[in-house]
Order: C-alpha cells, then sequence, then structure tokens
C-alpha cells in the first residue's frame, strides 16, 4: 500500500477502488511537453496492483501520451520533456540509473491496431524472449502455450503454430498481440484503445480476456467507449484537456461522479 | 440538470417522461381530492367517477414503464440519466399506489352512504386527506422544479400525518366501544384512515426519489415514526 508520503488527494474527485495487492504505479503531478505544448498537466493517479484502470476523455486529451509515459514510449520523441513522478513497486520510473530495457520487459503493450510481425504464430508470441536471446526450445514451447491460453487463443491457434499470423482474422490478431504482451511475463500490461479496430463479436472477446488478465496483471487501458471502460474496469480516470478531471471507483463514476464535467462527459452533454 | 445531451433525441425522451410523471401525478393529486370531496358530500355518484378513473392513472404508468424500458435499452444512461429514468419507474409506481388508495376510499364511500357514520370521524378523515393531498402536491412541485430542499420538507411532514391518522385511530375505536352500532361504519372509517395514512408513505417515497435523481441518495437518517405507541397496544393492522 501508498506509504505515508502520499500526498492526500481531493476526496471528492479522487475516490479510487483499492485492491488488496497495493499500488503498482504512482503517478504524481506528471506534467508532459512537446517541444513547447503541454500535453499533461500535473497528473497524479495511483494504479492499484491486479485492478482493470481505465482512461477516458474526449480525443486528444492525453490519454495515450499519459499511457505511453509509463513504458517510457515518449523518450525517442524530439523535444519532449517532463515533470513530477510515475513510480513503479516506488521506483521511479524516470529515476536516474534506471534500465528502460529491463522496466519495459516487466510491461507489456497493446496497440490499437493488432500490429503482428510478418512471421508465424508461434514466433510472434516468444518474440520478447528472442530479444532476450533465449534459446532453450522446451522453454519457447511452453512460453508459447501458456501466453496462448493466457491470451484464450490457444485453441484456435495450436494447430497452426508455424504458419503466418497474417493470416489470422483482426480480432484473433489482437489476442496474439496480446499473447505477445504477456509473452514476457510483465507486471503490467498497458493497452491503448485495443479494440477500436475490432466488431463487436471480436471486442467481446478482448473484453473478456481483460476481465481474466485482471488479477495476475494490473492493466491500465485506454478506451474512447464509456461502455467498455464501464464494463471492463474497477477504477475509472476521467482526462479533459491535459488535466485528470476525477478519478474514482468505476461504478461511481458512472453512477453519481463527482464532478460537473465528468458527468457532462459520460452522460454525452459535451457541447 | 446538466445541460443539453449531444443527441437531441435524448434530451426530448427524458422531457416526454417527466411530462408524464407530472401528468400521473397531477391526475393522482385529483383522485385523491375527489375521493374526500366524495366522502364530504356523501356523493355515491363521484365516488364512482374516481372508481372508472383508475383506469387513466394505470394507463399512464403503463406509459411510464415503455418509455423507461425503450430509454434503458436505447440510450444505455448512465449517472444522472440513470438516475433519473430509474427514479421515475419508483415515482410512476408510488402514484399508481396512490390512486389505487383514492380508489379503495371511493368504493368504502359507496357503502358507508347507506348508513351513519359519526360526523365528527369523518371530519377527521377529511383533516387527515388535507394533510396528504398538500403533501402530494408539494412533492409534485418539488419534482417538476428538482427541489430537494422542498421535497426533504415533505419527507418530515410525515411525522405529523402519522400523529394524527394514529390520533384518528384511537377516536375510532372509541366511538365502536360507546356505541357498537357504529362498528360497521367505523370499520369502513378505519381501512379510510390506513388507505390515506399510506398514500402519504408513498408521497415520503416519492421525496426520497426526488432527492435521489438529484443527488444519488435519499434523505439518510431513519425517517421519524409516530405511530410507535400504537404498535405497542397491538391493535394496528
Ligand atoms: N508526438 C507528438 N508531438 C506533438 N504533439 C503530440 C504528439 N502526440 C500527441 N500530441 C498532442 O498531445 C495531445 C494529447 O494527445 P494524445 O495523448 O494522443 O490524446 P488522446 O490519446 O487522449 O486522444 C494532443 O493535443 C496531441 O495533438
Ligand atoms: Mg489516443
Amino acid at each position: 500500500m501508498p506509504d505515508g508520503s502520499q500526498v492526500e488527494y481531493d476526496k471528492t474527485v479522487y475516490h479510487p477502488v483499492r485492491g488488496e495487492n497495493g499500488t503498482a504505479l504512482d503517478i504524481e503531478k506528471f506534467s508532459l511537453w512537446y517541444s513547447e505544448k503541454q500535453a499533461l498537466f500535473e497528473n497524479s493517479l495511483v494504479v492499484e496492483r491486479g485492478l482493470v484502470t481505465a482512461l477516458i476523455g474526449p480525443s486528444g486529451c492525453g490519454k495515450s501520451t499519459l499511457l505511453r509515459s509509463i513504458n517510457r514510449m515518449n523518450d525517442l520523441i524530439d523535444g519532449l520533456r517532463i515533470g513530477g513522478q510515475m513510480k513503479i513497486d516506488g521506483r521511479d520510473i524516470y529515476g536516474p540509473g534506471i534500465d528502460v530495457i529491463a522496466l519495459r520487459k516487466r510491461m507489456g503493450m497493446v496497440f490499437q491496431k493488432p500490429n503482428p510481425f510478418p512471421m508465424t504464430i508461434f514466433e510472434n508470441v516468444i518474440y520478447p524472449l528472442r530479444v532476450d536471446g533465449v534459446t532453450d526450445k522446451t522453454m519457447l514451447e511452453e512460453t508459447v502455450e501458456r501466453s496462448l491460453r493466457g491470451s484464450a487463443l490457444w485453441d484456435e491457434a495450436k494447430d497452426r503454430l508455424h504458419e503466418s499470423a497474417l493470416g489470422m482474422s483482426g480480432g484473433q490478431q489482437q489476442r496474439l498481440c496480446i499473447a505477445r504482451a504477456i509473452a514476457g511475463d510483465p507486471e503490467v500490461l498497458l493497452m491503448d484503445e485495443p479494440c477500436s479496430a475490432l466488431d463487436p463479436i471480436a471486442t467481446s472477446r478482448i473484453e473478456e480476456l481483460i476481465d481474466e488478465l485482471a488479477g495476475h496483471y494490473t492493466i491500465v487501458i485506454v478506451t474512447h467507449n464509456m461502455q467498455q471502460a464501464a464494463r471492463v474496469s474497477q477504477n475509472t480516470a476521467f482526462m479533459y484537456l491535459g488535466r485528470l478531471i476525477e478519478y474514482g471507483a468505476t461504478e461511481t463514476m458512472f453512477t453519481t461522479p463527482k464532478a460537473e464535467r465528468t458527468q457532462a462527459y459520460i452522460t454525452g452533454r459535451f457541447g | 440538470m446538466a445541460g443539453e445531451h449531444t443527441l437531441k433525441r435524448f434530451d426530448e425522451e427524458l422531457e416526454r417522461l417527466s411530462a408524464t410523471i407530472s401528468e400521473m401525478g397531477g391526475l393522482a393529486e385529483s383522485q385523491l381530492a375527489q375521493c374526500l370531496a366524495a366522502l364530504h358530500e356523501r356523493d355515491t355518484a363521484a365516488a364512482e367517477k374516481v372508481i372508472a378513473d383508475d383506469a387513466r392513472v394505470d394507463a399512464l404508468d403503463e406509459a411510464v414503464q415503455d418509455q423507461t424500458v425503450k430509454l434503458l435499452a436505447l440510450r444505455q444512461p448512465v449517472a444522472v440519466d440513470l438516475r433519473v429514468i430509474l427514479s421515475s419507474i419508483k415515482i410512476a409506481a408510488a402514484l399508481e399506489r396512490i390512486a389505487d388508495y383514492a380508489k379503495n376510499t371511493a368504493k368504502r364511500t359507496i357503502v358507508l352512504s347507506q348508513g351513519t357514520p359519526p360526523p365528527a370521524a369523518v371530519s377527521g378523515i377529511e383533516r387527515l386527506g388535507r394533510l396528504v393531498r398538500t403533501a402530494l402536491k408539494d412533492v409534485l412541485d418539488a419534482f417538476t422544479q428538482g427541489d430537494v430542499a422542498k421535497a426533504r420538507d415533505v419527507w418530515e411532514r410525515d411525522e405529523e400525518i402519522d400523529q394524527v391518522y394514529t390520533g384518528l385511530f384511537r377516536e375510532l375505536l372509541t366511538y365502536m366501544m360507546e356505541d357498537p352500532r357504529t362498528i360497521t361504519g367505523c370499520t369502513h372509517l378505519l381501512f379510510m384512515a390506513k388507505n390515506i395514512e399510506r398514500a402519504g408513505d408513498h408521497v415520503t417515497n416519492i421525496a426520497e426519489l426526488v432527492s435521489f435523481r438529484a443527488t444519488g441518495h435519499g434523505f439518510d437518517e431513519a425517517r421519524p415514526k409516530g405511530s410507535a405507541a400504537l404498535y405497542a397496544t397491538g391493535t394496528a393492522s
């Protein structure tokens, strides 16, 4: 659980559900500038370990920016500056001497469009291990089965492991990307609108999968689909113009949100 | 409420729902007034009309249910919209019950018109009826204006209604003991009093729902109950 050094948040806009396993990510007054343009303004939120946290808000409000900051995917962007802090298990993600490669291994990422590599299903899944130089055949095979089972793809893929991943449907490809994301056994899964390119049935399967993965992993999901946030997450953060407006139990956010602006957004009253 | 939806149709549908509830409320209020007038005038024809008109309240209740089911299925409402829709179903149900009590009171008025109930007891019922009618009118105003303070005021008045009911209950028992020939008439009056007191309870429920739709919660403290003494005698229904 958060240690005593944690700041006191305003309960009226900060009312998350607490998990049983403490804090995974502690984001504290995190700001970000793309050159001159400030995209994030002192965002603070504590992501509970083993829960699903949804980031919602209108397009351009900074959801992806915040998500990509967690695994330092923004590092390569020219002119990027940050302020404030982000910690994983109490360690400063942007601290001096942090090993970015090791950090990214602790976080799997799933993107909006399924992006399997043009290789076999098998090679796609074990890609993170290949990068690590793992060659032990048994270990690779076990990882493939575990990851594909974990992403609910095993039954569909087990007889075609050595066929190209590009022959799969969009929904299968996205589950393959989730298999790849969990192959390295990360702690945190970051998902940026993982269903926006999928049809409703494939979407349901991914949502079901998120439900199953929660508990094993801490999941942060960006979604522009509010019903999806309501269905899959325990906590929801609402962002607007780079600011965190309200962060709380999903149940409360969708029944009695505390901030006027949250209510306006989730009820479709945004002019 | 918090401004307009991007989707205008949704606003129109919510407004239509509230309009249906208001119409239903007006009708329930009139039914309650008419049944009390019929009792006062010993007017059987007026009582018959109250009984017949109950079908109109039922029809509006069904209209509310149809509208809410459609809204839930098609609009997936959340937050204040969800509370407005859920409370509408419950308010409509409460109004439907209030109108039922008016109808039952009207039925008893017809039976009663054949005998001679003690006039003092009848005026006691009228007094109770006036209190509940005023409370109903006020809670409907609170509903229309979304006025939680006004709803709270109505909610607090339930105690007085309960006290008047308890007093009336004792009074009717006294009449019956004094003169057994009044037992039949007084029993009808007792049931009428109970009907009206129950209608008052539904008014109180509506007051809480007015608060719920605005804030997400009712009035927390246990409602002041004045009828504990009555239950202690073991005579209450
Ligand atoms: N690489 C970038 N360079 C400059 N500005 C960017 C970059 N990426 C995003 N932005 C800007 O930052 C803001 C937040 O974007 P983003 O995080 O993608 O929002 P969201 O995911 O909520 O739609 C937007 O105004 C966007 O134009
Ligand atoms: Mg985005």
